[in-house]
């Protein structure tokens, strides 16, 4: 088996706040190969920044990693320094396309000084030299106008175009995997169609693994190789995109499918609200809200189990060495 | 931009008549009778009315201030009763000390104010930033008569480093002119010894007058930066590896500044007022102490004047803010 | 309760509140406290320039009074002028900035242009040229205190109250009929109350500087009065030597105005959520 680019095992993480501790991340898992692109998929506030965070070592202060490793190909990131991370990772090898290109980029300076900031540290050549490679990844992400572009600020661009920078930013250094947090979520939807076509075409092109964080399943669909779904901090079930979408097995992640107004008859919500991390219940943290709850599941430990070929699924109902009802 | 800075200029004049019609009002109306506070306490009848006359007090108030206005179109301020002189022509010769001390409180402030903000944002809620707040918080509490005081006593009386008081030292003769500015035309002369004995008088002062902006600055810095600070921006910066000095010291600060900027504009009319106190202790020889004499003698065309010239600085130093903000944000020289 | 807990674990903030509290005790206990009660007026020239000793803690002024005396019998001056001008700026500022934030038309442009004029106006030199054409004593320096001032409240209540007005409960107020008065005292002014506070605690430090400004120039409290101006004016011929007369009381300054400064920036970060949240 080939080492995966990046494989996040059972990562538990807390944050220290005002009102106590909160349990953000409780037992993440997952895979993700080479030249593949990974959806993370969950609810608003159910952990997936701070996963990011986690995985590109910008945990708020206060932040304390419980346990689990990070493995990007097969180093632990978590084990690296914050100086070690700028050297060596960040921008570099993993590198990060924000959620809204309206706040991401700097508004005091030009997008070219920006841009130049990072990849001077990383790759050899003069200035001059770093500038055409811009213009030429301008060019392929299909920004009017490139040459001029560098020179520009970012209020002068639009969201999309804004976007567009980003990923040219993100792809200047040679990545081996890029981190995108709900890239297309600010932009109108025809926009958000052509990134995300962009993105697939410069995935393929370029050999890069893609961990595609969102909460659009439809998203999910068109883009992704594999999915893992994330519940209150807990990823409950993960597996090759089609598969899953097509037959979910965890409770939740039925549920969420169920809601999506591509298949739902009617309305369909999840009874109750996700529980706060500061005061999430042990055990297993969809069981207040499922349907099939049984009395163990409030006091059962996070436990992934195969359910299929290349499926893990942490639910009861899927486990067999549990006691059955 | 020229049309930006006349625009500007043209918001400013109502301000500045208004700054003229209520100086004017305060002045002329607060006291139950001018003449007689200006007459002082032994004053006869006789001398009561002859002063209503020769101020035109007998007038109906818009005709005076009608005449108040001519005068002062034309940069007549009257004749100052302490020192018989044109008000104006002791203002134009004292402005410059005046400048030079505030400006050189300013540059104090700002250098060690925006240095001092940033490490306290940066060690927000931790020890540094606990100590930064006390201290520039003390910087605004003490009273900069008695911070005068004591460093005059300390570093003037006891230890005998720097001098006690003065622009420059007794029986020196400094260069006349030809900018009025004491260093620079000591500079100019390539008098360094002088110019060198003129720092010397200026350091006890400046710093005394830069202490309360220098909180300021800090304060407002460490504002600035703390907003910055939880930008997105700030996150993707950090995101794809921008080391962290240049993150901090030019990435997040350039985007904090500008409040602060608004700071240092509003700040220089308080300078202005803090060289009050400022240059009466260390006789410097600039307007503040002229003030001082002015109201200790109720020289209300001095009191005037001096009003007025602050608020024309003040309003020129914030046309400067402005322009200043539009050369930091690149957003800000379109929209104007 | 969260928001005392909040309170309590900033430190800086808490100082400050325990000193306000000091100054307060001293303003209403002073001349049962002071060593030398009697020295707020009287003099003992046999005893002039003493250095601090167990006696005299912080020395003798150069008519042989207990400087710790006078210190702590300033306390209650300083309080009187500071609270007196702010109540009096509050009572004008803070309706005027009400009728300005819910008015439209002529009248609240015309506030806010008067209350920018008094804004720019160099604040210190105009109290001093009011307290001299008033003539030199307390009141006049409250008078004028007062009136360089209130702007400030005008100006924070004038914002809140624009902020408010176009609130949902201000719009079910007026459709349910309810008086403008009403509306303006019973609920826009509770709600603007916050802002109101900060600004007033850090006007109370602002005010006995101020206030000690006058004093200092002979502008402000006369003597024999135990004020801490006053006193540092009157130590300036005898130093370097009578080092303590001049140091105690503006020290008491120093502390006093920090008190209520500390205080009102923890009130503020309190207040002001976007300053809580931090990385």
């Amino acid at each position: 088996m080939p080492v995966p680019t990046l494989a996040v095992e059972d990562l538990r993480v807390a944050i220290r706040g005002d009102e106590g501790v909160a349990r953000i991340l409780d037992h993440i898992a997952f895979r993700l190969e080479p030249g593949r692109i990974l959806g993370v998929v969950g609810e608003s506030g159910c952990g997936k920044s701070t996963l990011i965070r986690a995985i590109l070592g910008i945990l708020p202060q206060g932040a304390a990693i419980g346990s689990g490793r990070i493995l990007f190909e097969g180093e632990d990131l978590l084990a690296f320094s914050q100086a070690e991370l700028n050297r060596s990772v960040r921008g570099s090898r993993i590198s990060f396309i924000p959620q809204d290109p309206y706040l991401a980029l700097n508004p005091v300076f030009t997008v070219g000084a920006q841009m130049l900031e990072v990849m001077r540290r990383h790759r050899p050549g003069a200035p001059r030299e770093h500038r055409a490679h811009l213009v030429r990844l301008l060019r392929r992400v299909q920004l009017p106008d490139a040459e001029a572009a560098l020179d520009r600020y970012p209020h002068q661009f639009s969201g999309g175009q804004r976007q567009r920078l980003l990923i040219a930013a993100a792809l200047a250094c040679a990545p081996r995997l890029i981190v995108a947090d709900e890239p297309t979520t600010a932009l109108d939807v025809t926009t958000q169609q052509q990134i995300l076509l962009l993105l697939r075409e410069l995935v393929e092109e370029m050999g890069l693994a893609m961990l595609f964080v969102t909460h659009d399943l439809g998203v999910v669909a068109e883009l992704c190789d594999e999915v893992c779904v994330i519940y209150a901090g807990q990823s409950v079930e993960t597996g090759p995109a089609r598969a899953l979408l097509d037959a979910p097995l965890h409770p939740y992640a039925r549920a969420l499918l169920a809601c999506h107004p591509d298949r739902a008859e009617g309305f369909l919500g999840i009874p109750g609200a996700v529980p706060s991390p500061l005061r999430a219940p042990p055990g297993c943290r969809f069981a207040p809200r499922c349907a099939q709850a049984r009395e163990a599941c409030a006091s059962r430990a996070p436990h992934p189990r195969r359910a299929a070929p290349g499926r893990m699924v942490d639910c009861i109902l899927h486990d067999p060495a549990a006691v059955p009802a | 931009m020229p049309g930006f800075i006349l625009r500007r200029a043209l918001l400013v004049l109502p301000s500045l008549f208004g700054l003229l019609v209520v100086c004017f009002l305060l002045i002329r109306l607060i006291p139950a009778d001018p003449a007689v506070a200006l007459a002082g306490d032994n004053a006869t009848p006789a001398q009561i009315e002859a002063i209503r006359r020769s101020y035109g007090l007998d007038q109906p108030l818009p005709v005076q201030f009608g005449r108040y206005l001519m005068d002062v179109a034309r940069l007549d301020f009257g004749t100052s009763q302490f020192s018989g002189r044109a008000v104006a022509e002791d203002l134009a010769q004292r402005l410059p000390a005046t400048l030079e001390l505030t400006v050189a409180a300013l540059l104090l402030g700002v250098g060690l104010g925006i240095p001092l903000g940033v490490l306290a944002a940066v060690h927000h809620n931790r020890w540094p930033d606990f100590l930064l707040r006390v201290v520039s918080v003390a910087g605004i509490a003490v009273a900069a008569f008695w911070l005068a005081i004591m460093l005059q006593m300390l570093f003037a009386m006891r230890l005998g480093w720097l001098p006690l008081r003065g622009q420059i030292s007794a029986g020196v003769t400094p260069p006349a002119g030809p900018t009025g500015f004491l260093t620079l035309d000591c500079l100019l002369a390539g008098r360094l010894d002088l110019l060198a004995d003129a720092l010397r008088h200026l350091v006890l002062p400046a710093v005394t007058l830069s202490l309360g902006g220098l909180a300021t600055i800090t304060r407002f810095t460490r504002a600035g930066v703390l907003d910055t600070l939880q930008k997105d921006f700030v996150t993707y910066e950090r995101a794809v590896g921008y080391p962290r000095g240049r993150l901090i010291w030019l990435y997040v600060l350039r985007n904090s500044v500008v409040a602060t900027v608004t700071q240092i504009g509003l700040l220089f009319g308080g300078l202005m007022a803090g060289a009050v106190v400022v240059e009466s202790i260390y006789d410097w020889p600039g307007i503040g102490s002229y003030t001082v004499q002015a109201i200790l003698t109720a020289d209300s065309k001095v009191m005037l004047a001096v009003t007025l010239l602050i608020g024309l600085i003040y309003a020129v130093v914030n046309i400067l803010t402005d322009l200043v903000h539009a050369l930091i944000d690149p957003r800000l020289r379109e929209t104007r | 309760m969260l928001v005392l807990r909040k309170f309590l674990r900033d430190i800086p903030a808490v100082a400050g509140a325990l000193i306000v509290l000091l100054v307060l005790l001293l303003a209403i206990l002073g001349p049962w406290i002071a060593p030398y009660p009697e020295d707020a007026a009287a003099s003992h020239l046999l005893r002039r320039l003493r250095p601090p000793s167990a006696a005299f803690p912080f020395g003798t002024d150069n008519l042989g009074r207990d400087i710790l005396s006078r210190v702590i019998l300033g306390a209650r001056g300083a309080l009187t002028v500071s609270l007196t001008v702010v109540a009096a700026a509050m009572a004008i500022g803070v309706p005027l900035g009400l009728v300005a934030g819910y008015a439209r038309g002529v009248v609240p442009e015309l506030i806010m242009r008067v209350t920018d004029v008094f804004l720019a106006l160099p604040q210190l030199i105009l109290a001093l040229a009011l307290a001299q054409l008033l003539g030199p004593s307390v009141e006049s320096a409250m008078l004028a205190l007062t009136l360089t001032y209130w702007p400030f409240f005008t100006r924070i209540v004038h914002a809140e109250t624009q902020r408010l007005r176009g609130a949902l409960f201000v719009d079910a107020l007026q459709g349910i009929g309810a008086s403008t008065p009403r509306i303006l005292f019973l609920h826009i002014l509770p709600n603007a109350l916050s802002p109101i506070i900060v600004r007033a605690t850090i006007g109370l430090g602002f005010t006995i500087l101020v206030a000690a400004v006058l004093g200092f120039l002979g502008m402000g409290a006369t003597p024999p009065d135990p004020d801490w101006g006053l006193a540092v004016a009157q130590s300036r011929g005898y130093l370097p030597n009578a080092w303590w007369f001049a140091t105690f009381p503006g020290l008491a300054i120093l502390v006093a105005v920090l008190g209520f400064n500390l205080l009102g920036d923890g009130l503020r970060d309190l207040v002001d959520p976007r300053l809580r949240r931090s990385r």
